[in-house]
């Protein structure tokens, strides 16, 4: 991924491998990060607002593949077994 | 991108310059204070980064004549707090949803897809589908305005929703 240098990882117990594309002035990925973290669950996630043109390129072309209406936070997990569109609060606790 | 900050204070002014507008045209913020100013700082943000105010649960491109629709408060706002209680964001909420302090949910988005994509087909042509909006007349001070819905209040005398009319004309945007 180009804007891999870009992925912070936030650590937590590893069950899912969860990827999170959001925006860093969004309300509803600060509350999603901030579930996760409460949950105690590890989340590697990229601010796509933050990248480069380029970058934000590739990364549309990515979010596009799971949630054609290119919305935040797109959630993935396991690389894509299954996909959260949007804070939706009950699937992420599901995830635990 | 560097990440930008923003003061406390700016914040502050922000939301005293527009809770005085929200008072005289019946708009309502998130009841949530500490929700309504997260939104507050993404938008001064937004303002610092690209010029302009876009909202900060949307992806800008930073052409303002291509983020004109998503300037808060957005193209959307109305219809959203019409249907679903709260704007994309849940920083304008409905007088209902405000007044029984309901707590806000996210909601589908009502943003085109293609100007979501605009800034992914920066080099092709975007070619924009005319949108037909109905129109509607404030039964009580005659303020009409072109929507998918009517506001939930009218912004200019504060009537209920049930008094505006449909009227036969539309207009396209
Ligand atoms: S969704 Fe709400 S906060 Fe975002 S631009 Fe529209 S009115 Fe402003």
């Amino acid at each position: 991924m180009p804007y891999q240098k870009y992925i912070e990882t936030v650590p937590g117990s590893a069950t899912n491998k969860i990827f999170l594309f959001t925006l860093s002035t969004c309300v509803w990925c600060k509350k999603t990060k901030q579930l996760l973290k409460d949950l105690g669950l590890e989340y590697q996630f990229v601010d796509v607002d933050l990248l480069g043109m380029t970058d934000q390129i590739s990364a549309y072309n990515e979010i596009e593949k799971y949630n054609p209406k290119i919305f935040f936070p797109t959630i993935i997990i396991n690389d894509g077994q299954g996909v959260i569109s949007g804070f939706n609060e009950e699937k992420i606790k599901a995830l635990i | 991108m560097e990440n930008i900050k923003v003061e406390k204070q700016e914040i502050a002014d922000l939301f005293n310059s527009l809770e005085l507008l929200n008072k005289k045209r019946n708009y309502y913020f998130n009841f949530d204070k500490s929700f309504t100013c997260m939104i507050l700082e993404g938008l001064l943000v937004n303002k610092k980064r690209y010029g302009h105010m876009t909202c900060p649960c949307r992806i800008a491109n930073g052409k303002r004549d291509q983020d004109l629709d998503i300037i808060c408060p957005c193209d959307y706002r109305d219809a959203d707090v019409s249907q679903y209680g709260n704007c994309f964001c849940g920083l304008y909420l409905s007088r209902q949803k405000y007044n029984n302090k309901i707590p806000t949910s996210p909601i589908a988005e009502r943003r085109p897809n293609n100007k979501i994509l605009i800034n992914k087909n920066m080099e092709e042509e975007t070619q924009q589908d005319k949108k037909i909006f109905p129109m509607w007349r404030c039964n009580v001070c005659g303020y009409i305005c072109a929507r998918d819905d009517t506001p939930d209040v009218c912004p200019i005398c504060g009537a209920e929703k049930d008094r505006f009319s449909k009227t036969k004309e539309t207009v396209s945007e």
